[in-house]
């Protein structure tokens, strides 16, 4: 410790940094930042700062209010995009108590916490998301009317279209100059939208990793006059933002999820773990889909899943198993795609991983691969399969987490319950609205 | 983290006892020098010779000891004596330099139309720490500096000191473990390593990225020395990373390396909206 905190004051100094700033989040997800100077790091990085998580989302508590942010040394990293001549860092925080332990409601440690677990039973645990996010031209967000796609097809502006693509290519190079390698960025296929595919890290660094590209896109597009948005279905009739996420357990330098005598090169590992998340995925939408537009991204016809099921090739399933390339063993993997670009990911890494082990441990059944296209077939037919459907609304999917015992041992009681309050909350609000579908599609006729 | 702090200091260790080996002893005077500024300027790795005046010097060289690595020479209990040693010393063919003059309060007087015999002086009582700090400047200013603590590997340069790095004069921003890493490639370049190694002596504790924490690492390093530079790091097939052995590698990529994305366990092409 004694190192890292040298190396960040060092480097503080030799760089000229004027100020760093100490990140943490919400537990909705949100990123949240103190601004301290160079002077007062030290005693920070020490110490840590004290400030009152009263006004923080579910920071808050009934007695204590005061908490204490404490710098993760490691996470220490310049921000590019303020330039070089009045540098500023970034450095990020664990939440504790006032008594030195780990406060609840901070994300990093719901983390920390199931990779723990998780490493108690020899496995650690890569992810690799690929984050999806629309760029809309106007800065101002204007509720009354859909917003504007940067490069709409039916606008086709050229200039546009240069415009996102330049984009793009500059927020591949900041996120390559802060140290994370992008396995490939690419313009989506709906009007506007663009997928950054990450290379796996473990999973704390790639939660780190994840709020740290949600800052980038934003900030550079804002420079540019654009605004960028990871909301998970901004636009109807187009495809929205998920996450997709590939995971992976190892042990030391070995695959947990490959076997070799298997004909699918899966090892049972793999199976249970498939099973856990597909036995708890209704319980951890709320998480991984945490929003009441989260479930309009999860209806049929736009690649994203609703069935409960799994497959090796079909983008349809909730749990993809991706052909592995002959002779790369190690690239074995699943991939988990009901995850949408606005989740915690903290939190919805916690749960991933959780849903899986608890599959693992307890030895859960694979069922299974599903063959046709589940789009094509009918609910009844889906029905005599046996297979389930996601929660259709965050009201259904808040109903299945409260059941959970899976989400009470893996958020704490503390994360628990805020987030039943807060997600009820949301939706009573969303209830009580009359959205233009009702005024357009009732009015004129009843 | 016990074993970085340990390895580091055996590497440091190590080109001291080169230094000490290879460069000329520091002369002190008196004879014995004071135990309060002996023990930093020892600590610091000089290694001291000290005598007790101008004629035991002449002895010395006389004797064999021909050069000096510079002088410490305290003034406060035999002002005349020292002068005279100064002076000897900065007269001799190869004037000895640098050379560190320590002074009483009362004494500073005396060192009027004397500049040309040092080249500092101290005034005692003296911080402990303050003598070597001034000896080290002193050498820096004369550009020899005791612990070279700079590694340079081409167009790499990891300045130990500052904990800083630069690739072709730029500055690389990196994390604490990156520059770890980096450092420990670049102390044995061409030396091949495996990730369990690498784990071990640069992180030296259980993460919990495992292993594999390793590529992680150097893929973020690589990133960050740019497409240009970042076979610096080589993967060596079915063993581990090494840095790139001499400058040209980056001409002739060997056999045994493997593209930068060789081995991405997530890696194959992944595309899908929704």
């Amino acid at each position: 410790m004694r190192d890292q905190r040298d190396y960040v004051l060092r480097t503080v100094e030799e760089r000229g940094i004027r100020f760093v700033q100490l990140w943490f989040t919400d537990v909705l997800g949100t990123p949240k930042a103190f601004h301290i100077t160079p002077a007062e790091l030290e005693n920070a990085l020490d110490e840590g700062m004290t400030f009152d998580g009263s006004s923080i989302d579910g920071f808050s508590r009934i007695q204590e209010s005061d908490v204490l942010a404490r710098p993760d040394a490691d996470t220490f990293q310049l921000i590019p995009w303020h330039g070089h001549d009045e540098p500023v860092a970034r450095v990020f925080c664990d939440i504790f108590n006032l008594d030195q332990t780990p406060f609840e409601g901070c994300p990093r440690h719901v983390l920390r916490r199931t990779l723990e677990r998780a490493r108690s039973a020899g496995y650690t645990f890569f992810a690799a998301p690929e984050v999806e996010y629309f760029c809309f031209a106007d800065l101002e967000v204007d509720p009354s009317r859909p917003p504007r796609p940067i490069d709409s097809r039916s606008y086709f502006d050229l200039t546009g279209a240069d415009r996102s693509s330049d984009l793009r290519r500059r927020t591949v190079l900041t996120l390559e100059e802060m140290g994370i390698p992008v396995e490939h960025a690419q313009h989506e296929d709906a009007p506007g939208q663009h997928e950054i595919d990450l290379r796996y890290t473990d999973a704390l660094t790639m939660a780190d990793t994840v709020m740290t590209i949600r800052l980038v896109v934003k900030e550079l597009a804002r420079q540019d006059g654009i605004h960028a948005s990871f909301m998970p279905k901004p636009l109807a009739g187009v495809q929205g933002s998920g996450m997709h996420t590939h995971l992976s357990l190892w042990q030391g330098e070995r695959n947990a999820f490959f076997e070799q005598n298997d004909p699918d090169g899966l090892s049972g590992v793999a199976r249970h773990f498939m099973a856990g998340l597909l036995h708890h995925s209704r319980e951890i939408s709320a998480i991984t889909n945490q929003w009441v537009n989260s479930y309009k991204r999860l209806v049929l016809g736009y690649e994203a899943p609703s069935h409960v099921s799994w497959a090796r090739n079909n983008r349809s399933a909730l749990v993809r198993v991706p052909v592995v390339k002959a002779g790369r063993p190690e690239s074995t993997r699943i991939e988990y795609r009901a995850p949408d670009s606005a989740c915690n990911p903290y939190l919805a890494f916690a749960v991933m991983l959780a849903a899986g082990l608890r599959g693992v441990e307890e030895r859960y059944e694979l069922g299974p691969e599903a063959d046709a296209s589940l789009y094509d077939l009918s609910p009844e037919e889906l029905a005599a399969r046996g297979v389930g459907s996601l929660p259709v609304s965050l009201n259904e999917a808040v109903d299945a987490m409260e059941q959970s015992k899976l989400l009470i041992e893996t958020l704490g009681d503390h994360v628990f319950e805020w987030f039943l309050r807060n997600k009820r909350a949301e939706w009573a609000a969303y209830r009580a609205e009359v959205t233009p579908f009702e005024l357009s599609r009732y009015l004129p006729v009843l | 983290m016990a074993t970085p702090h340990i390895s580091r200091r055996l590497v440091e260790s190590r080109r001291l006892v080169e230094v000490a080996r290879t460069s000329p002893p520091l002369l002190c005077f008196p004879d014995p020098l004071p135990g309060e500024w002996a023990r930093p300027l020892r600590d610091a790795g000089y290694d001291l010779f000290c005598v007790s005046g101008a004629v035991a010097a002449a002895a010395a060289e006389r004797g064999g000891q021909e050069v000096w690595r510079g002088a410490v020479v305290c003034a406060i209990d035999d002002m005349t004596e020292a002068i005279s040693l100064c002076r000897r010393l900065r007269r001799r063919e190869e004037p000895v330099t640098p050379l560190l003059l320590i002074v009483g309060r009362h004494e500073i007087g005396e060192l009027k139309l004397r500049n040309d015999l040092f080249d500092d002086f101290c005034v005692a009582p003296l911080h402990p720490g303050e003598l070597s700090a001034r000896v080290e400047h002193l050498f820096w200013r004369a550009g020899q500096v005791l612990d070279e603590k700079v590694i340079e590997h081409g167009p790499l340069v990891l300045n130990l000191e500052t904990y800083q790095a630069s690739i072709a004069s730029r500055a690389l921003d990196l994390t604490y473990m990156e520059y770890q890493l980096l450092r420990f490639l670049a102390t044995h370049p061409g030396k091949v390593f495996t990730r369990d190694t690498l784990l071990n002596r640069v992180w030296g504790y259980e993460y919990y990225g495992g292993a594999r924490t390793v590529d992680v690492h150097v893929r973020r390093l690589r990133a960050k020395l740019g497409e240009e530079h970042a076979h610096l790091i080589e993967t060596v097939r079915s063993v581990g990373y090494r840095l790139a052995h001499g400058v040209g590698a980056s001409a002739h990529r060997g056999a045994d390396w493997e593209p930068v994305d060789g081995e991405d366990p997530l890696g194959t092409t992944r595309r899908s909206a929704g």
